[in-house]
């Protein structure tokens, strides 16, 4: 593209700004996180302190509810993977006649949003005596994120050619061989994204936990962040904002340790094409 | 007429063959998807109660909790107050900041573009709850944005999330998703050769004339379907609006799914809050059809 020096000049100056804008209000986070007199604005901390993240390394009830959202974000993406493989090989490879509404319906199922069947869900749990269950809240959540998982192990495995499988079936595997031993091995990136996808959305989700779980002690991270809330509107600013970092990293260094692979994810301009 | 009977019988082998494979997701979507759309149906025609008599037996109730909709101006206002959190963060906000950002990228130099893409996407990935705190405390009266407000002007600070709590939460969540955005535009601008370009200007194109005959067009399918998977997700946000404001001060934000929320939960009408939950997925079919049709046109 021709662009001129001026034109060159102002992308870089709206995107700074832009990228300022955005970085402005996490920054508040960092600085409190690491200051002694934390307060609700940002501010260059005065002095320097690990004290606020030693509180919550040191809390076993916090500990447990970070053990909790490990135990419901892997049970969900390992659930997930799994499903979307075997879901993603058949539209990726034959050709049935009900694929194209099938994928449709997928993209559509794919933003629902989960607050839109929250309280039937919850209800269900009740009828079924599957609250406070966590193995339940897991595979709800997992259905929930099923969609978009089939919908990008599509597109991957669709690169994957098909005449490497072909070379093994001669060789006499089977179709279920196929998929173990040529398929998936291609596919490490493809898999790992689905994984990071659904681990990060689900680590992050309060909503379901809010509403499906309801022992104290059962709570994931997402919610027991409101502890540091107290009464008459008492805020501990490093508690909150040391907790905060804490639990926003894992999803952040997941992420950009697999954002190369990633920009199949975002891929939509062949959706119309299926 | 052999070969027709072939491919007649290799069709029906891969619709066979792909039933058998999909039997596992569909069994989960099923159970934990497809049967509670249905349930949001069914319960919306009872009395569910959390507590109290009605909680001991469920009755079905006809189309009282339809009536009672119909006549429910707060369930207006919701469904107004939705349409515009949407259209202003989703369809507007997201979807043209975010193509905006994608657009100025191309083609910059990639550390340049790691950076600002760092800035942006952080946004997006760290959890709701946790966006939701850092704008409650970016917007209060000793929060950052006054504090650099009040020390630019002489004026003193504005509670935000009390004077102008629509606008609040449309601005936090215009940051929070335009990166989903802005990934799924540069992926596609991506996309778009050198040449297509370079021919246009050739053609003495002019550099508007490039943008919305040759790039925007390129693109439309990634618009159409960003735009239907935005669309849908910010009709669902409860996280953010929840923590920032709970629908108030008075009701000025109470959207469709903290409506429903307030309903279900708070109100222990979890029947009528079920009935809520239906008007939000027929908004989402609503779009998600329309938008459909306009991807089959494509």
């Amino acid at each position: 593209m021709r662009i001129g020096k001026v034109e060159k000049f102002i992308h870089h100056t709206i995107l700074v700004v832009i990228a300022i804008l955005f970085i402005l209000p996490l920054l508040w986070m960092l600085f409190s996180s690491v200051d002694t007199t934390p307060i609700q604005s940002l501010k260059i901390p005065e002095q320097f302190t690990f004290q606020n993240y030693l509180g919550i390394i040191q809390n076993p009830a916090i500990i447990r509810s970070f053990a909790i959202s490990l135990f419901l974000s892997f049970g969900q993406s390992f659930v997930v993977v799994i499903v979307a493989i075997i879901a993603a090989y058949p539209l990726s490879r034959y050709n049935a006649t009900y694929e194209k509404p099938f994928m449709y319906t997928i993209l559509f199922l794919t933003s629902l949003p989960m607050s839109a069947v929250i309280v039937p869900v919850f209800q269900m749990f009740l009828l079924l005596n599957f609250h406070d269950q966590l193995w339940a809240v897991a595979l709800f959540m997992a259905g929930a994120s099923l969609p978009y998982a089939i919908w990008l192990m599509k597109n991957f495995m669709d690169s994957v050619p098909v005449e490497l499988e072909e070379s093994a079936w001669i060789d006499g595997a089977s179709v279920w061989q196929g998929i173990k031993k040529v398929i998936a091995p291609l596919m490490v990136p493809g898999i790992f994204t689905v994984f990071i996808f659904t681990f990060t959305g689900s680590w992050g989700n309060f909503l379901v936990p809010f509403i499906l779980i309801q022992t104290p002690e059962n709570m994931p991270a997402s919610v027991t962040i409101y502890q540091f809330f107290g009464n008459y509107g008492l805020i501990d600013f490093g508690g909150l904002t040391a907790y905060s970092v804490l639990y926003s990293l894992p999803v952040v260094f997941l992420y950009f340790l697999a954002q190369r692979y990633m920009s199949k994810g975002f891929s939509f301009g062949g959706a119309t094409k299926g | 007429m052999e070969a027709a009977r072939e491919s007649n019988k290799r069709i029906l082998s891969d619709n066979i063959k792909t039933a058998i494979f999909l039997t596992p997701a569909l069994i989960i979507l099923l159970i934990f998807f497809l049967i509670p759309m249905g349930l949001t149906i069914l319960f919306s025609f009872t009395n569910l109660a959390l507590t109290g008599a009605q909680a001991q037996q469920i009755e079905f109730v006809g189309f009282d909790n339809f009536v009672r909709m119909f006549n429910d101006n707060q369930l207006y206002d919701s469904i107004l107050k939705t349409l515009i959190f949407v259209v202003s963060s989703g369809v507007i906000g997201q979807i043209s900041l975010g193509f905006l950002i994608a657009f100025l990228m191309k083609g910059k130099n990639a550390i340049f573009r790691r950076f600002i893409g760092i800035c942006v996407i952080t946004a997006w990935v760290i959890p709701e709850i946790v966006a939701a705190f850092t704008w409650v405390a970016f917007l209060a009266d000793s929060g950052t944005l006054n504090v650099i407000a009040t020390s630019l002007g002489n004026i003193r600070p504005i509670a935000f999330l009390f004077q102008y709590p629509m606008i609040s939460v449309v601005v936090a969540n215009i940051w929070r998703g335009t990166a989903f955005c802005m990934l799924a535009f540069q992926t596609a601008l991506d996309d778009i050769s050198k040449e297509v370009e370079e021919a246009a200007y050739m053609d003495g194109a002019s550099r508007f004339q490039n943008i919305f005959y040759i790039t925007i067009p390129m693109v439309k399918g990634t618009i159409a379907t960003t735009l239907m998977l935005t669309t849908l997700s910010t009709l669902g946000v409860f996280t953010l609006i929840y923590t920032m404001t709970a629908g108030g001060p008075g009701n000025a934000t109470m959207t469709l799914p903290v409506y429903m929320y307030q309903q279900a939960f708070v109100s222990y009408q979890l029947g009528y809050g079920t009935a809520i939950s239906l008007v939000i997925l027929i908004l989402g079919a609503i779009f998600g059809f329309v938008y459909t049709k306009l991807l089959k046109v494509d």
